[in-house]
């Protein structure tokens, strides 16, 4: 008899991903939706879409969601979290969205400690609109707004974003995780799940920073890609948990990839 | 039309202009009057003069600006210095006359000198130099009856500070039967 | 009846906000409307509401974002250079169909201005509250009464039109005290059946989006919203008149310049000046209805506003040229007096061949 291996979560939609070939977003949107199933929270959960290439995220989950400005999700969260305290309430966020135009919320849902879940994809480009310099693009990095690499002199550094919000007190889990193997793949699993358990819990303000591909702006096939974040990315970002409250915030930082 | 009452009430920030036109203005809501209280607000308000604005009134209250007051009350000398010209023929200045040293007689205004910082000093009121010309407006414009003002007293009081409630009401009282000899 | 209390503008609208059935607020402090937050971070705990001070206006808006589309009745408050900074949210809220209530209590501008009264914000309000087509309801009282009534009022346009609205008042309304009557707690809970909940698997997803890639569904999104705005224009048009009837001069004046011009109206009637006054009280719709009626019999119309000349442009748009249409004002915190307008008043008297 035929046995089922492998199925769409039930919090995915059935709509195709608009996402290129290689792009890490669908396995992220994948792990969120298996850890909605797992913990039974797709009758109560309520995601808030960035902008930037995820901007349909609302198509691709079957949960309630609001579609915000940019930047803004952080905010839009706090209210519909307090709004609704029993509902589970998560951000998907890219490094435009979140480390630059959308910061200030950030730092300041954060520091407030909001119990709320935050994604977010860290893939040092601006997918949607064609390739811009991010927050997070490396020195040197060639893109459409720093085309021949980015000058530390006048374009300035890139932004660890979980190292700076793990030195805040509101903050419950601060981790970065990968989705170029598949162990880090269940790393990243397990991160969010303990992210959305944390809220569950009430813990408080968690966010996992997920260090992804974008191949179609990076010129590169799908492998290229991977490669190219496991070469450039991952030294500059090493992965791991900057804080963890369940653990006295003792950080814990990969050494090797 | 019945009268219409203008009061401007102009001081130091912290000297209690605001309190004295609150009192005022909850006395004319005691009464069924329509009332208007304005203050002048800003950061002006820490250093230079602060002032308000109180209508008293029958009928609804267009501008709540007092510019032509029928009574002024001044707690320091700028404050006498800017108003003084704008009050109407008829109308009455009180000032403190402490304070305000510097005053010149104007015809068909009346000018009321009041002791109230060395009142207050005298009586234990200290502080409360803005209640006793509270008393001396209501006497000398006739604007409110005095126990709807006492009423405002109690109202403005919180039960919190009830201490403060006598010496309010006694310095009213002072204020409302000083007679400007 | 209940008692009347005395009672600063800015606090009566934040109690009477409570009152009907305000959820959540959202603010930053700025003067000159920083009473209404303060009042509300002492009464809406004890009235189980949410109530928080956002890291920046852009926050708070977007926090009143996602309450409304949580389903929650909230509002927001600033002053001028907060609307500014609240325009992205407000598109994104009308955009979104979402029920909103947003008070600016106006300062004098442009820029960081100054922090005394104004109506500055006129065009902001009517026209600009943000990028793309659409306009807020707009309600300006008057008195510190209206105030406290309009916020009930407020509330429900909202909900039943689905449309921010922003209550225009000026920093003089916001700081000065009147006797006000409170109105009754009214138990206004809408079914709100398209609100982000959680489906609790038993209807299919809800989303709030502005989002629409599909050209012609963004254009029927308009259309409809559009629609709606015929409706509301219909329907919703309220405004004072005063002294009207047999007036040949007619004075159009909001908030606190309709008080000014009133005491004005009075003067002028006493030296036989046949002159009325027209109040709006809603500025979105633009009570064109009210000017329309007197337009016949006007000889002139005098717009008087704390600024450079702003609600005298809708004014030419409705009298369309039938009758000559002058402008006073005052700026950068300056209240008009109501002998300058009736000066105003007397000159044009005098220029239209007035009886008097």
């Amino acid at each position: 008899m035929a046995q089922t291996v492998f199925e769409r979560p039930k919090s995915l939609s059935d709509k195709p991903f608009t996402y290129c070939p290689g792009c890490t977003h669908g396995i992220a949107h994948r792990l969120i939706a298996e850890t909605l199933d797992e913990l039974d929270l797709a009758d109560r959960a309520i995601g808030i879409a960035p902008v930037g290439c995820s901007v349909l995220a609302y198509e691709f989950f079957n949960t309630d969601m609001l579609q915000a400005a940019h930047g803004r999700a952080p905010a839009v969260a706090t209210a519909v979290k307090r709004v609704h305290p029993d509902a589970i309430v998560f951000t998907y966020q890219g490094d435009g969205d979140l480390a630059s135009i959308g910061t200030a919320e950030t730092v300041h849902a954060a520091t407030r400690g909001e119990n709320i879940v935050v994604i977010f994809i860290n893939n040092a480009i601006y997918g949607m609109t064609g390739g811009q310099m991010a927050p997070t693009s490396l020195p040197g990095q060639i893109t459409q707004t720093s085309p021949t690499g980015r000058d530390v002199e006048t374009q300035g550094y890139p932004i660890r974003m979980v190292e700076m919000l793990s030195t805040l007190d509101g903050v419950a889990l601060a981790q970065r995780v990968s989705l170029d193997t598949p162990k880090h793949v269940r790393e990243a699993k397990r991160a969010i799940k303990k992210a959305f358990q944390n809220q569950i819990d009430g813990k408080g303000y968690s966010i996992i920073e997920v260090m992804s591909t974008c191949p179609t702006n990076w010129g590169l096939s799908g492998p290229g890609a991977i490669e190219w974040l496991q070469e450039n990315l991952l030294p500059y970002y090493p992965l791991g948990v900057y804080k963890d409250v369940s653990t006295n915030g003792d950080t814990v930082v990969e050494s090797e990839v | 039309m019945s009268k219409v009452y203008n009061l401007l009430l102009a001081g130091f920030g912290g000297q209690g202009v605001l309190f004295a036109a609150k009192l005022l203005s909850y006395g004319g809501l005691i009464e069924g009057r329509e009332v208007s209280w304005l203050p002048s607000y800003g950061p002006e308000m820490r250093g230079g003069t602060a002032n308000c604005s109180v209508v008293l009134s029958e009928e609804p209250i267009g501008s709540p600006l007092v510019l032509e007051p029928d009574v002024l009350l001044a707690m320091n000398q700028p404050s006498y210095d800017k108003f003084k010209d704008d009050v109407v023929e008829g109308g009455v200045i009180i000032v403190d006359q402490m304070l305000v040293p510097d005053v010149q007689e104007r015809e068909g205004v009346r000018l009321i000198k009041v002791p109230a910082t060395t009142m207050a000093e005298d009586n234990d009121l200290k502080g409360l130099a803005n209640v006793i010309l509270t008393g001396v407006i209501v006497k000398e414009s006739g604007c409110l009856d005095i126990k709807d003002v006492e009423a405002a007293i109690k109202k403005s009081i919180s039960e919190r500070k009830a201490h403060l409630l006598e010496p309010n009401i006694r310095a009213l009282k002072l204020g409302y039967e000083f007679n400007d000899a | 009846m209940a008692d009347k209390v005395l009672m600063k503008g800015n606090e009566a609208l934040a109690e009477a906000a409570l009152r009907a059935g305000c959820e959540a607020f959202f603010g930053y402090p700025i003067t000159p409307q920083t009473e209404l937050a303060a009042y509300m971070a002492k009464r809406m705990p004890k009235e189980g509401g949410v109530y928080l001070q956002a890291e920046s206006e852009i926050g708070a808006i977007n926090m009143v974002y996602g309450a409304a589309g949580a389903g929650a009745r909230c509002m927001t408050s600033t002053s001028s250079p907060g609307m500014s900074l609240k325009s992205e949210g407000i598109s994104y809220i009308a955009g979104a169909d979402l029920p909103a209530v947003i008070v600016n209590v106006m300062r004098g501008g442009p820029g960081l201005g100054g922090i005394q009264p104004s109506q500055a914000d006129y065009w902001q309000a009517t026209r600009a509250t943000g990028h793309g087509d659409f306009h807020p309801i707009v309600l300006a009282p008057s008195t510190v009464q209206e105030m406290a009534s309009s916020i009930h009022e407020a509330f429900e346009l909202a909900d039943e039109y689905r449309t921010p609205v922003i209550v225009l008042i000026d920093g003089m309304l916001g700081q000065m005290m009147e006797p006000v009557e409170l109105p009754e707690k009214k138990e206004t809970k809408k079914d709100k059946p398209w609100a982000v909940t959680g489906h609790g698997g038993k209807r299919a997803q809800n989303v709030i989006n502005s989002l629409n890639l599909d050209t012609p569904g963004l254009e029927r999104m308009n259309f409809e919203r559009f629609e709606r705005y015929e409706k509301i224009k219909e329907n919703e048009q309220q405004a004072e008149t005063y002294m009207t009837e047999d007036a040949d001069i007619i004075i159009v004046a909001f908030g606190a310049c309709a008080r000014v011009s009133r005491t004005a109206v009075d003067k002028a009637r006493e030296a036989g000046i046949k002159v009325g006054l027209i109040r709006p009280i809603t500025l979105v719709p633009f009570t064109s209805d009210a000017i329309e009626e007197v337009v016949d019999q006007a000889k002139a119309f005098l717009t008087v506003e704390m600024n450079m000349g702003q609600m005298v442009e809708d004014v030419c748009l409705v009298v369309a040229g039938r009758a000559p249409v002058e402008f006073f004002g005052h700026t950068g915190g300056i209240i008009p007096t109501p002998n300058e307008v009736l000066e105003q008043v007397e000159k044009l008297n005098a220029e239209k061949g007035g009886d008097a």
